[in-house]
């Protein structure tokens, strides 16, 4: 059964969100100074999807993601100093400042990664799931999608391998409505996107992803059905990112009206307003996880721009030539 | 499988020393499994994973779907957290479809990420021609995965290296991308398990000579013996060299040899352009220029895809007689 939310919960949600939003902004910042060079795809907009998940994975469930990661390592607890020193090529961010924005990853964590190559973070996920049944864990893998992969092949094959082998993973579609500029509708033939396992006698389910409470009550049904040995899941979570596909991308090919309609939706306001609705909290004990929050993300910008660069022997450091 | 208990072998083929080597790591550690195409109920498809399931079960030995990239990508993931995946990909012209996830995850992870994980998998694949197979399965691509820094390419032409390099591939922490020539699997030769005398980056030096230096790999390195056995007729004494593995690749014995000789021939079966033999030649005229009596001859397959036809198929690779031809004229 899925359990009550307690105070500490709601909180909980709506610091990580705030987190995610707040660090996003000021990576855009130090992206604009030129701190941050290469790729930097932020996750503005879509922060109740990771964090509604968040709320239902046991510490020793793995997590495999795309590049767009920034906010799945926060929103796994994370240190946003050393997610932001990876971002800023420091030694001390979390791959040693040689993975960058899209390549994040915590061994220690069961975070497998943020992968650059759109689908093939999909395999990876599936094969960790087959780790995780051959050595009869009860952990489960969640493996997330961008609504971009779905028309790539491996997907397929991947889904077919878990169905076949009774996997514990689950399929997390983040539908996020364009893959760089292509939406959805102009790229994929038929309708909703998880619907593609019913082939492969995969259930599955949408879900809003601009409420986070939505989101945390469908991953948990999702998950517990993973977690029972039932094998793969898909769940499907409509979201939008605010900014472009990367920060190179001014986002032409969407209208002002569209993303306007979206911002009415805004998952941390949602969450914000159900909190003062149902009296969890008072705007004054939000007001105070703002600035903390706003103060946490200044220390890792100040962090990450401290660290040193690698040294230049790392160049060959951690690879075999 | 009576031979498993056996140490030593007067006479073992290519392709039992490859079962053996990873029947013997299957026996020591619970974590290396096999997955691939057909390599449990069929035995592989060239035999080389016969009868492994019967031993070690279909938790182990799996069959997958004819899904390449997912088939390696798993593999990538399995070795991240844990385990020790032998994957399978029947043929290397399969690259092809699965490139991405052994150059861009495989090799990539261990670098990428800091340092925090390492990708500990066996990619086994087999090349080359000599079955008339065709353009689409005759092909030597080990340049492809030369190419890319983080992997281990071994590529030995012995049962004896066969068994100990694939063993210690199996053990090793990092990707290794071991191919097979399928015209080797019925060679013979002998194996002493408890002499270890192969190493990754150790050439071997097949037979000793004065007069000119060839470099080989893999099933070319047995053409090369035949040639040199023909060259002795000639009074030429050459020096065959087996590179045995090509990452690491040992720089060190080619150079001492073509220095000794001062002639240098380089047989391969991959094409002549940016190739295996392109990188070694390049590896000769930078240190031993000055040398050289002649420049370095590269021999190697034609650049054509590889025709079906036997006699085109066989004039499109390097021949005994051509290596005699080409070493007479490197004496001249």
């Amino acid at each position: 059964m899925l359990k009550k939310l307690s105070k500490k919960d709601y909180l909980k949600m709506y610091q990580c969100m705030l987190e995610i939003r707040r660090f996003e902004e000021r990576a855009a910042q130090l992206y604009g100074m030129g701190h941050i060079g290469g790729f930097c795809h932020l996750y503005i907009g879509q922060e109740a999807v990771v964090v509604g998940i968040l709320m239902t994975i046991n510490n020793k469930d793995s997590v495999v993601t795309t590049y767009r990661d920034h906010g799945h390592m926060i929103a796994r607890g994370l240190d946003p100093k050393k997610i932001m020193a990876e971002l800023t090529g420091r030694t001390t961010g979390y791959s040693k400042g040689k993975g960058g924005s899209m390549h994040m990853f915590s061994k220690e964590n069961n975070f497998f990664g943020g992968h650059g190559i759109v689908g093939a973070q999909v395999p990876i996920g599936t094969g960790i799931a087959f780790t995780l049944k051959y050595q009869k864990s009860k952990n489960i893998c969640r493996t997330y999608i961008g609504d971009g992969a779905m028309n790539n092949g491996q997907v397929f094959e991947s889904f077919n391998l878990a169905s076949l082998w009774k996997l514990p993973v689950l399929y997390i579609i983040e539908n996020n409505q364009y893959g760089m500029g292509t939406s959805v509708s102009r790229a994929s033939a038929g309708s909703d996107l998880y619907k593609r396992g019913e082939a492969f006698h995969i259930p599955g389910e949408i879900v809003d992803g601009m409420n986070v409470f939505k989101v945390r009550e469908a991953a948990y049904k999702a998950g517990n059905y993973v977690r029972k040995g039932n094998g793969p899941y898909i769940l499907e979570v409509k979201t939008y990112r605010y900014r472009g596909h990367s920060m190179s991308d001014p986002a032409k090919y969407r209208s002002k009206k569209e993303l306007d309609s979206y911002k009415t939706k805004d998952p941390i306001q949602i969450a914000h307003d159900e909190i003062i609705k149902k009296k969890v909290a008072t705007l004054k004990d939000l007001e105070k996880i703002n600035s903390e929050v706003i103060s946490k993300v200044k220390d890792a910008a100040e962090y990450a721009l401290k660290s040193p660069f690698p040294q230049e022997d790392d160049l060959y450091e951690d690879v075999y030539i | 499988m009576s031979d498993i208990e056996k140490d030593y072998f007067e006479e073992i083929t290519y392709r039992d020393a490859l079962r053996l080597a990873m029947h013997d790591e299957m026996n020591e550690n619970k974590n290396v499994i096999i997955m691939g195409e057909d390599v449990a109920k069929y035995g592989g498809a060239y035999g080389a994973t016969k009868g492994l399931l019967d031993i070690f079960g279909e938790n182990r030995v799996i069959d997958t779907p004819i899904s390449e990239p997912s088939i390696i990508g798993a593999s990538v993931g399995a070795a991240m957290t844990g385990l020790k995946p032998i994957a399978e990909l029947m043929y290397v012209d399969f690259f092809g479809m699965s490139l991405d996830q052994i150059a861009n995850q495989a090799a990539k992870i261990r670098y990428m990420f800091g340092g925090q994980t390492s990708v500990p998998m066996v990619l086994r694949a087999q090349g080359g021609t000599g079955r008339s197979g065709g353009a689409q399965h005759s092909q030597s691509l080990e340049s492809w995965i030369m190419h890319i820094p983080g992997l281990y390419l071994v590529m030995p032409s012995k049962p004896c290296d066969a068994y100990h390099l694939l063993r210690k591939s199996i053990q090793l922490d990092d990707p290794v991308v071991f191919l097979e020539h399928k015209m080797l699997y019925n060679s013979k030769g002998s194996l002493d398990k408890k002499n270890i005398d192969a190493e990754f980056g150790k050439a071997s030096i097949r037979l000793e000579g004065n007069d000119i230096t060839i470099i080989s790999y893999s099933r070319m390195v047995n053409i090369a013996e035949e040639a040199a056995i023909e060259l002795k007729k000639s009074n030429i004494n050459a020096e065959v060299i087996d590179l045995r593995s090509l990452n690491p690749l040992d720089k060190e014995n080619i150079i001492k040899s073509v220095k000794k000789n001062k002639r240098a021939l380089v047989v391969s079966e991959g094409h002549y352009t940016s190739s295996v033999a392109s990188e070694i030649t390049s590896i000769i005229f930078e240190h031993c220029f000055g040398d050289l009596l002649k420049p370095v001859i590269r021999y190697t397959a034609e650049d054509t895809p590889v025709p079906v036809a036997p006699n085109l198929e066989k004039e499109s690779i390097p021949s005994m007689e051509n290596i005699v031809n080409f070493s007479k004229k490197l004496m001249e």
